[in-house]
C-alpha cells in the first residue's frame, strides 16, 4: 500500500513537474480546466474534417504559424515586425525553388529545411543590421515594413525568363506554379501529405475523406505552440518579456538585450518560414502577394485582437479573423477587419483573449479576492 | 607574473592606480574600486560632464550632489556605459572599461538604480526580482536569494502583487533590492528617495547603511536632500557645471560657503 502510495506521489510529482514547464506568468492558463480544455478544443480540431472544410481550417493552422510567430517577436519581446511576411515569403519561395529542382522525396524533404532555414536566416541577417547598427523602436517598424514593400516590388518584376533557379521560374506577378505536392522521407520511404486524402467510415456520421496535410499541420500547430509555452514561461521567456517591458532596465541587470532580440526576431522568422512553407505546399503555388502590404498587416491585426501578449490570442485570433474575411472576401471584410481593430485598440487594448481570461479569474475567484498592493497575502506560498 | 606581463597590465590601469603599480606587482592590492579619468560628455554644443576625475574605494558609500544641470546623472550614465563618453577613460578594478557594453560592465559588478523607478509593472513582485537573480543561481539558492532580496527590499508578503501596483516609494525599494540582488561590488543610486515622505527615506538609509556594513557594497549616491547624504555617508562630491566643485566629509561640504552658493542657494 505504501509503495503504491508513493509511486503515486512520484506520478504526480512528475506529471506537476511536466505541467509547470508549460505554465507561468507569461502564458494564459494555469489551472486544470484550461488543460481539460485545451485537449478538447485539440480534439474538436481533430474531427473536424468530417463535419467541415478541413482544407480551409487547415490554411488557417499554417496562417496561425505566422501569428505566433509574430507573437513571440512583438508580444513577447517587444519588437513590433511588420516584415513576417518577408520570412514567410521567402520560406515559401525557397521551398518553392528547392523542391523544383530536387522533386524527389529526399529533395522536397530537403526543401522544407530549406524554407524555414530561408525565413530564419533571412531574418537574423535583417535583425543583425537593424539591432546591433542600434535602430529601436518605432524604426525597427518601419525598417520590417519598407522590407516587404522592397520584397513585393522585387519579386513582381522577376517575369522574365532570366528570373529562375535551375528549373524554378519565379514567375512575377503569375507567381510559381508546379511546386511539387508535399512529400517527407527519402526515396523508398516516404509518405505524400498532399492530395492523398484516406477514406474513413464512422458509424452515424457516413464516409467522408481526411488529408494527412490537415494532421501535420494540427500537429505542428500543437507542437509549436507548447513548445513556445516552454520557451517563454522559461528564464528566457522571462527576459525576454523584460526586454519588451524596459530595455535599459534590462541591459542593466547585465543581459545582452541586442543578443535577446536578435535571437527572438530569428526564432521568429524561421517560425514564418515554417508558416510560408506550409502554405506554398499547401497551394502547390506561390506568388508575391504575400508580400503585399494587405498581407504584411494582418498578422498585427490577428495577433492585436487575440491579445499580443497571449499565444493562445494569436491562434485563437488567427483562426477567427481568417474564417471572417474569407467568409465575406471582398471589401467589406477589409472594412470589417478595420472596425475590429479600432474597437480592439479602443476598448480591449490587451486582447480578445486575456480579457477573456480575466472575467472567467474573475467569476471563479470572486470580486476582491484578486489580491492588491494594500492586501498583501502574507502566506502567499514562494515557489520558483 | 613575467616583467612583460606586469608591464601589459599596468598599462591598462588609471592613473591613481598606476601610482601603486608597484604594489601590484609585489602583490598588494589597490583600494581604488572605479576611477574616472578625464571623463567628458558632450551632447551637441553643451558640456554635461568636463574633465571630470572621480574615484570610489572599496566599500566606500559616496554621495554625489550638486544643483540641477550639474552633471550628476550624466556621470552615472557614463559609469553604466548608458551613455558612450566623449572623451576620457573609466577605470574598474584597474581595467579599462570605458569602451565596455553596459551588460558587460554588469557582470563585472556595476549595478544602477535608475532615478525614475524602472521595475517591471506588468511582471510581479517575485518576478522582477528572480530576473536578477536567475542569471547565477538556481533550484534552492535561487529561491533562497529570491525571498532575500525581496525581504531586503522590505516587501516581504507582497510576492505576488504586480510591481506597478506598488506605491512609489515601495517601486523604489524594490529596484535597490533588485539591483543589490545581482551581488555587485559598486551599486550607483540616482536619488532613491525622490518623492519620498521621512518614515521612507529612513527605510531606504537603513537598507542602503546595511548594504554598505553588511555585504561592503560601495555606493555612489545621487541626492539633493543634505540631511538624507548626512545621514549614510561621510565622503561628499559636489559637481557643478560639469566640473568636480569640492570634494570631502559632508560637515565641511555643507559649511563651505562656495558650495552654499552654488548649491544651496546661501549668501556667498
Amino acid at each position: 500500500m505504501s509503495t503504491d502510495s508513493a509511486t503515486g506521489e512520484a506520478n504526480r510529482s512528475l506529471a506537476s513537474r511536466l505541467r509547470s514547464r508549460f505554465e507561468g506568468p507569461n502564458t494564459i492558463g494555469e489551472s486544470r480546466g484550461f488543460w481539460v480544455g485545451f485537449v478538447v478544443a485539440v480534439a474538436a480540431l481533430a474531427v473536424y474534417p468530417a463535419f467541415g472544410d478541413g482544407s480551409q481550417l487547415s490554411l488557417f493552422m499554417v496562417l496561425a504559424l505566422l501569428g505566433l510567430s509574430l507573437s513571440i517577436v512583438w508580444g513577447y519581446s517587444g519588437v513590433l515586425s511588420f516584415g513576417q511576411v518577408v520570412f514567410f515569403g521567402i520560406g515559401a519561395y525557397t521551398f518553392g525553388v528547392v523542391s523544383i529542382n530536387f522533386a524527389t522525396p529526399g529533395g522536397i524533404t530537403a526543401a522544407v529545411v530549406a524554407g524555414i532555414a530561408g525565413g530564419g536566416v533571412s531574418a537574423a541577417i535583417l535583425g543583425y543590421f537593424m539591432f546591433y547598427g542600434g535602430v529601436r523602436d518605432v524604426y525597427v517598424t518601419i525598417i520590417t515594413l519598407v522590407s516587404t514593400i522592397v520584397m513585393h516590388t522585387f519579386m513582381a518584376q522577376t517575369a522574365g525568363s532570366e528570373w529562375a533557379i535551375g528549373e524554378a521560374a519565379l514567375g512575377g506577378f503569375n507567381g510559381m506554379p508546379d511546386i511539387p505536392v508535399l512529400t517527407l522521407g527519402v526515396e523508398g520511404a516516404s509518405y505524400q501529405f498532399m492530395y492523398n486524402p484516406f477514406p474513413m467510415r464512422v458509424i452515424g456520421i457516413g464516409s467522408f475523406e481526411i488529408s494527412p496535410f490537415y494532421y501535420l499541420v494540427l500537429l505542428l500547430l500543437v507542437g509549436t505552440y507548447l513548445g513556445l509555452r516552454i520557451l517563454v514561461n522559461s528564464d528566457y521567456g522571462r527576459v525576454m518579456v523584460a526586454v519588451r517591458e524596459d530595455e535599459d532596465r534590462t541591459e542593466m541587470f547585465g543581459y545582452n538585450v541586442t543578443r535577446v532580440k536578435f535571437v527572438v526576431f530569428t526564432l521568429g522568422g524561421a517560425l514564418a518560414g515554417l508558416s510560408g512553407v506550409l502554405y506554398a505546399a499547401r497551394n502547390v503555388y506561390i506568388d508575391p502577394t504575400v508580400f503585399s502590404l494587405l498581407f504584411a498587416t494582418l498578422p498585427v491585426i490577428w495577433v492585436s485582437i487575440g491579445g499580443r501578449k497571449s499565444l493562445l490570442g494569436a491562434v485563437v485570433a488567427t483562426l477567427a479573423v481568417e474564417y471572417l474575411r474569407i467568409s465575406m472576401a471582398g471589401e467589406l471584410a477589409l472594412v470589417l477587419l478595420g472596425t475590429l481593430l479600432l474597437v480592439t485598440i479602443l476598448v480591449l487594448p490587451s486582447g480578445f483573449v486575456p480579457w477573456l481570461h480575466e472575467q472567467l479569474v474573475e467569476t471563479r475567484l470572486g470580486p476582491g479576492e484578486a489580491g492588491g498592493a494594500d492586501a498583501p497575502d502574507a502566506s502567499s506560498e514562494v515557489s520558483d | 607574473m613575467s616583467d612583460t606581463e606586469t608591464e601589459s597590465e599596468v598599462d591598462s590601469l588609471g592613473p591613481n592606480v598606476r601610482q601603486t603599480a608597484a604594489e601590484l606587482a609585489t602583490g598588494d592590492r589597490t583600494e581604488t574600486l572605479l576611477q574616472t579619468d578625464g571623463l567628458v560628455k558632450q551632447f551637441g554644443g553643451f558640456t554635461a560632464t568636463d574633465d571630470v576625475d572621480f574615484s570610489v574605494a572599496e566599500g566606500e558609500l559616496r554621495c554625489l550632489i550638486g544643483p540641477n544641470g550639474a552633471g550628476k546623472s550624466t556621470l552615472l550614465n557614463l559609469i553604466t556605459g548608458s551613455y558612450e563618453a566623449t572623451d576620457g577613460s573609466i577605470y574598474y578594478n584597474g581595467h579599462d572599461i570605458t569602451d565596455l557594453d553596459p551588460h558587460e560592465r554588469v557582470s563585472r559588478g556595476i549595478s544602477m538604480k535608475f532615478q525614475v523607478p524602472s521595475v517591471y509593472g506588468d511582471l510581479s513582485v517575485r518576478e522582477n526580482v528572480r530576473l536578477p537573480v536567475q542569471q547565477f543561481a538556481d533550484g534552492e539558492k535561487r529561491r533562497r536569494l529570491v525571498a532575500e532580496a525581496i525581504e531586503v527590499a522590505g516587501l516581504t508578503g507582497y510576492e505576488d502583487v504586480d510591481a506597478g501596483q506598488l506605491s512609489h516609494g515601495q517601486q523604489q525599494q524594490l529596484e535597490i533590492g533588485m539591483a543589490a540582488a545581482l551581488e555587485p561590488d559598486l551599486l550607483l543610486l540616482d536619488e532613491p528617495v525622490a518623492g519620498l515622505d521621512v518614515a521612507e527615506r529612513e527605510a531606504i538609509a537603513e537598507r542602503i547603511t546595511r548594504l554598505n556594513e553588511e555585504q561592503g557594497i560601495a555606493f555612489v549616491v545621487i541626492e539633493h536632500d543634505t540631511d538624507f547624504v548626512a545621514s549614510i555617508a561621510e565622503e561628499v562630491t559636489v559637481l557643478h557645471n560639469g566640473e568636480v566643485f569640492r570634494e570631502g566629509p559632508i560637515e565641511e561640504i555643507e559649511s563651505d560657503p562656495e558650495v552654499q552658493r552654488i548649491y544651496l542657494g546661501g549668501e556667498s
